[in-house]
């Protein structure tokens, strides 16, 4: 189990007059084991703190430590084997030509495992697909099955932190249920530290014990999930938020 | 008069291991109300949309004992019959406005060509006209937009848009497959108040096409259920609660909901008895 902490994180697109501050000076902490979530609309800047812990977005300035040590710009092996992450499109994040066991064994080998043949299989049952999915191709497969071998993918490396960019959005409600309580289980097998991000405030008050709000690149509120249950939040845009998720007839 | 009538409606396609029936023998009628039509991916909702307008392209199969339009018949309908019902008498709003917009037009020529498409009008009348459409959907800066391309205005904005657009020939009827789908929740709900209000201005009937029971049970006035190309269930939106099918309720309990917090969800277990009963008629 790992701890993640952001403190005055910045990133941006484009220079002179064409930039745009995408996050601006986000500061959270995850607790070792936690489960954290971030809300907000759609350019709210949430998914792009993901991909910049990730290393996905090279500009960014601020810190990001997990356990107390620096994330360098440059990240290595052992940052990814650490930390992984799962894509809100499972229809895009897979290579169409590549079967599952091309998917999961590339991961292995990138990683340096040996025993790749008992990893897939076991791979492939943590997730409950089983080994008969194993040479399928993503069009052979479902959305929520996809989404599945998503999962597995970024489980393949053992890592401790997983970040998770809208898991669900791309499924059917009862594919989501499926997911979020798979994800659930194997947070508490695997010993996971989540983060993740959503536009569905139900999604996350099921799924974290944090959340922060954020809009137009700014955090407005880090508070308990306890309390965005009671509809008690300190600020006035994340009751927005709760009162139009929760009632679409009165918005 | 019903605004329309389906009877017995299904949608074909021959595929190399015999025929898929997307839409298998569904009824349903549609007065001057919001229907909601639900239903997981796969289900046949959008097809039987699409259907309605005969947008199913060959080699897929539109079969029906009827499809009225206000008694009239529009099964067998000749091409350039459908055209004078598309846009004019029913129009459709699809999911995403990034794909139903075209990228390299301005969003006011678009807009201009629809309008004069189905009236005789001047290019002045119809811009003057498509920038009291985009204020009646809320738009607040109608000049720019018009001049705007799709790739300038948010999604929210694209889909108001696509509702202006679709509202200019005055349809009697408006089919939305997912309109507020690709939208965030503070967009739906403007996105949502546009169309009722235009729906209850106007004695409009609204086909609402979507997979999200909440929004229904609170925007519709009536529900069709469907799994597996049948209605299962037709129930009054605001006794979506209480409904009797159990893949109705499957999909209730599989939502999570903030004010019942559960350790686990409910995941939908699927009777496979449900593919084999009998649609259930949704006509008035």
């Amino acid at each position: 189990m790992k701890s993640l902490s952001v403190r005055n994180l910045n990133v941006w697109f484009g220079e002179g007059p064409d930039r745009v501050d995408a996050v601006k000076a986000a500061s959270f902490d995850v607790a070792s084991g936690g489960s954290f979530g971030l809300v907000g609309e759609s350019g709210s800047g949430k998914s792009t703190i993901l991909r910049a812990i990730t290393g996905l977005v090279p500009t960014w300035s601020g810190d990001i430590e997990i356990d107390g040590d620096h994330v360098l710009p440059k990240r290595g092996r052992a940052f990814y084997k650490m930390l992984q992450m799962v894509f809100q499109d499972p229809y895009a994040s897979l290579h169409p030509r590549h079967s599952v066991d091309q998917v999961l064994s590339e991961t292995l080998q990138l990683h340096g495992f040996k025993d790749i043949d008992t990893r897939v299989n076991r791979l492939l049952d943590d997730v409950g697909l089983g080994a008969a999915f194993r040479f399928r191709y993503p069009h052979q497969l479902s959305g929520g099955q996809r989404q599945r071998v998503a999962i597995a993918r970024a489980l393949a490396p053992e890592p401790e932190i997983l970040l998770l960019d809208e898991p669900t959005s791309a499924l059917d409600v009862s594919v989501q249920a499926e997911i979020l309580n798979l994800l659930s289980d194997l947070r508490t097998e695997h010993k996971l530290t989540f983060v993740m991000v959503s536009h569905d405030l139900s999604v996350v008050g099921h799924m974290c014990d944090n959340v922060a709000v954020m809009r137009d690149g700014e955090v407005v509120e880090v508070l308990g999930i306890e309390k965005m249950r009671r509809m008690e939040p300190d600020n006035a845009y994340t009751k927005h938020l709760l009162d139009v998720s929760l009632n679409y007839a009165s918005s | 008069m019903n605004l329309l009538d389906v009877e017995d409606l299904w949608v074909r396609f021959p595929t190399s291991s015999g025929v898929f029936d997307a839409v298998r023998g569904i009824s349903f009628s549609l007065g001057r109300e919001r229907l909601g039509i639900v239903g997981e991916s796969g289900s046949g909702k959008s097809m039987t949309g699409r259907a309605i307008l005969q947008l199913i392209r060959p080699p897929g199969r539109i079969e029906a004992k009827r499809i009225d339009l206000q008694g009239k018949p529009l099964l067998n309908a000749s091409d350039k019959e459908m055209r004078a019902v598309r846009g004019s008498r029913i129009s459709m709003v699809m999911q995403d406005p990034k794909f139903s917009l075209n990228p390299v037009m301005t969003v006011g020529d678009q807009i201009i060509e629809a309008y004069r498409l189905h009236n005789k009008a001047s290019r002045r009348d119809a811009r003057a006209r498509a920038i009291e459409m985009l204020e009646a959907v809320s738009i607040r800066n109608p000049e720019r937009v018009l001049r705007a391309y799709p790739h300038e205005v948010s999604g929210g904005m694209g889909q108001r848009i696509m509702i202006a657009m679709m509202m200019i020939p005055n349809p009697q009827i408006l089919i939305a497959d997912e309109p507020t789908s690709a939208l965030d929740v503070s967009v739906q709900g403007q996105v949502l108040g546009i169309m009722n209000q235009l729906v209850q201005d106007r004695g409009m009937g609204l086909i609402f096409i979507s997979h999200d029971l909440n929004l229904v049970a609170e925007f519709c006035d009536r529900v069709l259920i469907m799994y597996a190309g049948r209605i299962v269930e037709v129930c009054e939106a605001d006794k979506l609660h209480e409904a009797k099918h159990p893949y109705t309720q499957g999909l209730l309990n599989s939502l999570p909901r903030l004010d019942e917090p559960k350790d686990r969800l409910e995941a939908l277990v699927r009777d496979p008895e449900w593919r084999q009963q009998p649609s259930v008629s949704g006509l008035l």
